[in-house]
């Protein structure tokens, strides 16, 4: 079984970002960018599968500007087989990125696909659902635990409250959550193997999909600033400043 | 694995070593493999300087920069240099009575961090391999004295000392040739002074710690090309020397820098809290005020000079840049100096490669290229250059500099030397005042924590600390006793907290997730009790622009 897996190149979670000045979007140049990290996670869950026999390869994606192409080099680091890389520079968004992942899908024809539950950046947390709802595939979202049972795959969830645990006809759409595991590092001489393993890439032309737009941002602005505290002398004066100022009781 | 040159630090000196090492290789046709180790999660990620660059040494390694886009986008127009005598009063010092070496023309204002970021892809596309996110952890130094390589940090290790999940052991990168180009007081380079007796001839490395911040400031305001450099207060106010920059770059962006040198003498300095003050000067206020920061950092500073060089090379590796301690302090410049010391060991190595070395010599022909370099002269011209100031101060001192520079081009017959060490001039906190620092407005100044903020610094938090005591005792029991704990004022970061524990009992509290890499804690510590080692690869500061 193929596992194909989605990744996306993000402003790394370390970098503080703010709106640009004009506020039509976040200030990112000369940032660190890295692979999302729910990304890593279904990466490292594909190769996991790998090793324990169950994929035969696994095949990492991903689209964007021609820097994704050192976002896939890392997968490939970490194990994966081989990359496919769509060249855009326009900014993509989750629709246009099920489709891609459809084309793709439709290719290379793999028994799953595992994608992060959302990217960091936009937090859309739509991509996966969207790409189960293309391909008619079963979906296992926010996924802590994933094993395959013959032709089913037991997924188990996290949901308010606790865990939900689903089984899947295969082939499906699996996003990942935070606990499911932890990401390895990738060793030096990986890093040097990766270099030199394929990596396919395309446009969305030659995939036939128009990608443009279907969402404006109107504005990107800063949360407003949190006022000082104050110090109250005694419980009487809290209770008036909770029950007259702030009116929480 | 095995290369021809492991280099350690990717910064303009082990870049350009890289590059130079490169290109002749090309040019002679020769097999020569070179890596690049960078501790930072990318390139460029722990660079911060002012920085006004000059691009002598670049012209040399790389002439067509400008078809190449290198990131020199904003040439020096003006160049201003102030006295600040008060709180709200400053001396323009006349064009005609600046040192010489303080004048920009021909230079750029940068952000090095970029620089070297773009340095990297000039380095990968000749071949080089570089590696970010790898700590050089380790030397490994054979039975007959001789560097043979490095050995990279372990990943995956938790705070007590035991693997974790996701372990992976560091990797020996062994090179026929050794390259240290950590920057100001590398930690490997700390080990190769002791071992190698490298400063032995030479008088002890001073250093600054330069603090900066980049601002986003109104178009109306905003002058690309406008250099402002100057000294006085805040730092005259204790007696400590130092300087401040304010640099105009392009995109309405300002980089504001207050450098303190770290030969101060009294414990209650705090170099964050000067920083924060200084930029309430009306003139430096004037840019930023209605502006927004976007970025801090701080980094320390070999600003010794010619007489605190150090002997360059052991058997087997070559030190170069700031980590030997190249810098020009006269031009407060040390890029063009640190590139070039690299460019000269590129040029050492592949010479003795050609007459077929198989590496792990000492490398003698270096200090030849060294000294005959105009590195050496630029060096040597201004060699006197901070001496004199910590000797005389700014003022008798800058005079004797300006006439020493300008006058005679440095060639005066004199010799100031400074056989003082940092650490040791610190005094004891009752013969010392204390010093009260004004509150930050939230405009123009801030409190600490929200600055570490913004250099996006961060550590894996299940590691061993990184921040080593060799006894665990002298925090309280000295540095506390004696000094006030002064690690708690110097340290740029708030690592550094005494607190009382459960018992009443007083305690150093080492928060190492907000390192920012700068090494002045492994520099000032009175004890000299602290000792700086490298964490978790990728852990550290995130400089966009710095």
């Amino acid at each position: 079984m193929i596992i194909l897996v989605a990744i996306k190149r993000v402003v790394d979670y370390n970098v503080r970002v703010r709106p640009t000045t004009d506020q039509s979007g976040v200030e990112i140049s000369n940032a660190k960018m890295s692979m999302n990290p729910f990304d890593e996670i279904a990466v490292e869950e594909a190769i996991r599968l790998k090793e324990a026999g169950i994929a035969s390869e696994v095949v990492v994606a991903s689209f964007g500007v021609k820097q994704c192409q050192e976002t896939i080099r890392t997968a490939l680091a970490m194990g994966a087989d081989r990359g496919v890389h769509v060249e855009t520079e326009v900014e993509l968004q989750p629709l246009a990125v099920a489709k891609l992942l459809k084309t793709i899908v439709d290719k290379e024809k793999p028994g799953m696909v595992i994608l992060g539950k959302q990217a960091i950046d936009d937090d859309a947390n739509q991509t996966g659902q969207m790409l189960a709802s293309l391909l008619n595939w079963g979906q296992g979202t926010f996924a802590c635990n994933v094993k395959v049972d013959s032709d089913k795959v037991i997924v188990s969830r996290e949901i308010d409250g606790g865990t939900q645990t689903l089984s899947l006809k295969l082939p499906a759409v699996i996003t990942t959550d935070l606990r499911l595991n932890e990401p390895r590092y990738a060793k030096l001489p990986d890093i040097m193997k990766a270099k030199k393993k394929p990596l396919e890439t395309l446009t969305p032309e030659d995939l036939d999909i128009d990608v443009s737009p279907r969402l404006k941002i109107l504005k990107v602005s800063e949360p407003p600033k949190r006022e000082a505290g104050v110090m109250v002398a005694d419980v009487t004066e809290l209770l008036d400043k909770l029950r007259n100022e702030a009116k929480v009781i | 694995m095995e290369y021809d040159v492991v280099i350690v630090g990717a910064g303009p000196a082990g870049l350009s070593t890289a590059i130079r090492l490169r290109q002749l290789a090309i040019e002679n046709n020769l097999e020569l493999t070179v890596c690049v180790l960078e501790k930072g999660s990318e390139v460029g990620a722990h660079i911060l300087s002012g920085a006004v660059f000059e691009p002598r040494a670049l012209n040399e390694l790389i002439p067509d920069w400008q078809e190449k886009d290198a990131p020199l986008n904003t040439a020096v127009g003006q160049d201003e240099v102030y006295f600040f005598t008060k709180p709200d009063k400053a001396y323009k010092i006349p064009d005609l009575f600046v040192p010489k070496p303080m004048h920009n023309k021909g230079n750029y204002i940068v952000s090095l961090g970029n620089v070297c970021r773009w340095l990297a892809e000039q380095a990968e596309e000749l071949g080089v391999d570089v590696f970010p996110g790898f700590p050089a952890a380790d030397i490994i130094i054979d039975d007959d004295n001789i560097v043979r390589g490095v050995i990279t940090g372990d990943m995956g290790v938790s705070k007590e000392g035991n693997e974790k999940d996701n372990y992976e052991a560091g990797m020996e990168l062994v090179g026929k040739y050794t390259i240290f180009a950590e920057g100001c007081r590398g930690h490997l380079g700390k080990r190769l002074f002791e071992k190698y007796e490298l400063n032995k001839e030479s008088d002890p490395q001073h250093y600054g710690l330069g603090i900066k911040e980049l601002w986003d400031i109104s178009a109306d305001k905003h002058k690309p090309g406008l250099v402002i450099h100057g000294t006085g207060w805040p730092l005259n106010e204790t007696g400590t020397n130092g300087g401040f920059f304010l640099y105009h770059l392009e995109n309405n962006q300002v980089s504001v820098g207050l450098i303190t040198d770290l030969n101060y003498s009294n414990p209650f300095i705090n170099p964050y809290e000067e920083f924060q003050r200084f930029k309430h000067h009306p003139l430096i206020k004037q840019y930023l005020s209605g502006g927004r920061r976007v970025s801090y950092g701080a980094r320390a500073i070999s600003k010794g000079g010619y007489y605190s060089l150090p002997k360059m090379v052991m058997p087997g590796a070559i030190m170069v840049g700031c980590d030997a301690g190249t810098l020009n302090f006269a031009k407060i410049k040390g890029s063009h100096t640190a590139m070039k010391s690299g460019m000269l060991a590129a040029e050492t190595i592949v010479d003795a490669f050609a007459k077929g070395d198989e590496g792990g010599q000492l490398l003698t022909d270096y200090v030849e290229k060294f000294n005959n370099s105009w590195l050496h002269e630029e060096l040597y011209s201004s060699r006197n250059f901070g001496s004199a100031i910590h000797k005389w101060g700014p003022y008798i001192g800058g005079g004797f500099n300006y006439l020493d520079q300008n006058w005679f081009g440095g060639k005066l017959p004199v010799t100031l030397r400074d056989q003082s060490k940092d650490h040791q001039l610190i005094k004891n906190k009752d013969d010392c005042d204390k010093i009260n620092y004004p509150k930050p407005d939230g405009e123009i100044s801030f409190d600490l924590l929200s600055s570490v903020f913004l250099s996006s610094t961060n550590h894996e938090e299940d590691q061993p600390c990184h921040l080593t005591l060799k006894d665990n005792n002298v925090p309280i029991s000295t540095n506390l006793k004696y000094y006030d704990a002064p690690e708690q004022r110097y340290c740029p970061a708030g690592v550094y907290e005494v607190i009382v524990g459960e018992k009443g009992e007083e305690q150093l509290q080492i928060n190492a997730q907000n390192c920012l890499h700068c090494k002045t804690c492994d520099i000032k510590d009175p004890s000299q009790n602290i000792n700086w080692k490298t964490p978790e690869g990728g852990g550290g500061p995130n400089y966009p622009n710095m």
